[in-house]
């Protein structure tokens, strides 16, 4: 399995676009922190990175590499390999590039200008995103053949993460703004990744005042190392539910 | 060896394959006959594995393949259009499969084609430059590389010039003299006459006939496998 990760990992860094996201990360870590004194300011930039544009590069990449490794899959189905090593070498090699990158580009800024529990958090949950939408990405590239709608799909479910989901989460809260909905939210958000990161980054700053008593709520539950703890789980099985039902699926596949 | 039994597959409406059983055995040299269509490349894609049939089972040695792996070591295939990496070399990908395959191949390699192919002068050419030939070459020089009982050749001389067609038909013939089970698909009948010992025809997933080359003779009065075929395929 090892000897698949290394020729999956040899062949990303070939077609260098991962260097170039490294890069890109690395710039925009380093001239956050430069251009700020206070390096909370610095930390709340880099959010929005990690929230949008990680996941989106995470997935698009994934997506489009899955796809373009349909060749050397089909290759490796017919040696004598386990077809569940085979995908999760393949899942394991993009991860692991990816998150490399992250930390390589985020993580070393923040670890140099910034080294307190949140930028710490930052980091962990950058990580963690990264490996969720490679998950959820090899799950939308196994399901379709055609690689155009695949792509849309990943372009959609990133849509739905980042976008969708907060005005789905809005909408309810205004419809069934009679009824107490705290602990309903802190349920609901555990159905989005990228959420849940963001709400364990914004309490850790100390901006949860400013969230009104929904923030309490959080703080309560978020604030506890059981709060922390469980959010670790349910990111945990962002990450292994889809590779699960990937994995289902891509033992079953025909090539 | 390998054993076939009531397979059946469907894309979608179309059978591809409908209740297809064989058996296949050791110095056998076999011939996967035709038309376009007919299921050849899927009963060969299900026999390693590629393709999960709906129904029936396939067994290896006398152990079903089904979630196994380990019979593809006695396995070496030649596809129809091998496909490989694009930024891959040709020396990557033998490193490659050489390492992948290390673990469980003991024996000497097989290098022979490789170097009656010409490949080594070559082996910094990147997957994608290369012609349609050429990749036949490479995928052949792979098939026969780790010395396996079984080699699963789809379509092999297509795309090959007369001079590597030949060089590959004289290996063909003495892997099938060591004893070697040996599955050939073709449509290019005249190539086959002095190779096979065993004749399958396919038609619409099913499988019409499975003989051997002098019952096939007998019965159709044709020396020629070409001619054999012709005779069969009119009398239908």
């Amino acid at each position: 399995m090892i000897k698949i990760i290394k020729h999956v990992i040899a062949d990303i860094l070939r077609n260098k676009i991962v260097i170039a996201y490294t890069i890109f990360l690395l710039a925009i870590g380093m001239s956050v922190f430069n251009l700020e004194d206070n390096t909370t300011k610095g930390l709340l930039s880099l959010l929005n990175i990690v929230l949008i544009v990680v996941p989106l590069v995470c997935i698009i990449f994934s997506t489009i590499y899955v796809y373009n490794s349909a060749e050397f899959v089909e290759l490796l189905v017919s040696q004598p390999l386990q077809r569940k090593h085979i995908w999760l070498s393949l899942f394991s090699g993009i991860a692991l590039a990816l998150t490399l990158a992250f930390f390589i580009g985020i993580g070393i800024p923040v670890l140099l200008y910034s080294f307190t529990a949140t930028g710490l958090i930052l980091v962990g949950v950058g990580l963690l995103l990264t490996t969720i939408f490679v998950a959820i990405a090899l799950l939308a590239a196994v399901h379709t053949r055609d690689k155009a709608k695949g792509i849309g799909i990943a372009v959609l479910l990133w849509l739905y993460f980042s976008l969708l989901f907060d005005g789905l989460i809005l909408f309810i809260l205004f419809q069934f703004s009679d009824y107490p909905l705290e602990n309903l939210m802190l349920v609901l958000s555990a159905l989005n990744p990228v959420d849940m990161g963001r709400i364990l980054i914004l309490l850790k700053m100390d901006v949860s005042a400013l969230m009104g008593y929904t923030g309490a709520i959080f703080q309560n539950f978020f604030g506890t190392t059981t709060g922390i703890i469980s959010t670790l789980l349910v990111m945990l099985l962002w990450i292994v539910l889809p590779m699960g039902f990937s994995l289902r699926k891509f033992k079953r596949k025909d090539l | 060896m390998i054993i076939a039994t009531n397979v059946t597959k469907k894309f979608g409406r179309l059978t591809v394959l409908n209740n297809v059983s064989v058996n296949c055995n050791k110095g056998e040299c076999i011939a996967l006959i035709g038309p376009n269509g007919s299921g050849k490349t899927t009963l060969v894609k299900s026999i390693l594995g590629m393709v999960v049939p709906d129904s029936g089972f396939i067994t290896f040695n006398g152990l079903n393949i089904l979630h196994n792996w380990e019979y593809r070591r006695h396995i070496g295939y030649m596809p129809q259009i091998g496909r490989y990496p694009e930024n891959m070399t040709i020396g990557h990908a033998f490193a490659m499969m050489k390492d992948i395959r290390k673990a469980e191949h003991h024996g000497p390699l097989d290098e022979e084609l490789l170097h009656s192919f010409g490949l080594p002068t070559i082996m910094e050419k990147r997957m994608r430059t290369l012609s349609g030939g050429t990749t036949q070459r490479v995928s052949a020089a792979l098939a026969f590389l780790f010395n396996p009982d079984v080699l699963i050749l789809d379509e092999p001389t297509a795309g090959l010039d007369p001079i590597a067609s030949e060089i590959l038909k004289e290996k063909i013939v003495k892997e099938k003299e060591r004893g070697k089970l040996i599955i050939i698909t073709s449509h290019i009948l005249s190539e086959l006459d002095d190779l096979v010992t065993q004749v399958i025809y396919m038609q619409d997933g099913n499988l019409l006939f499975h003989k051997s080359l002098q019952n096939l003779q007998k019965d159709t009065g044709e020396a020629k496998l070409s001619r054999a075929i012709a005779f069969i395929m009119k009398s239908k």
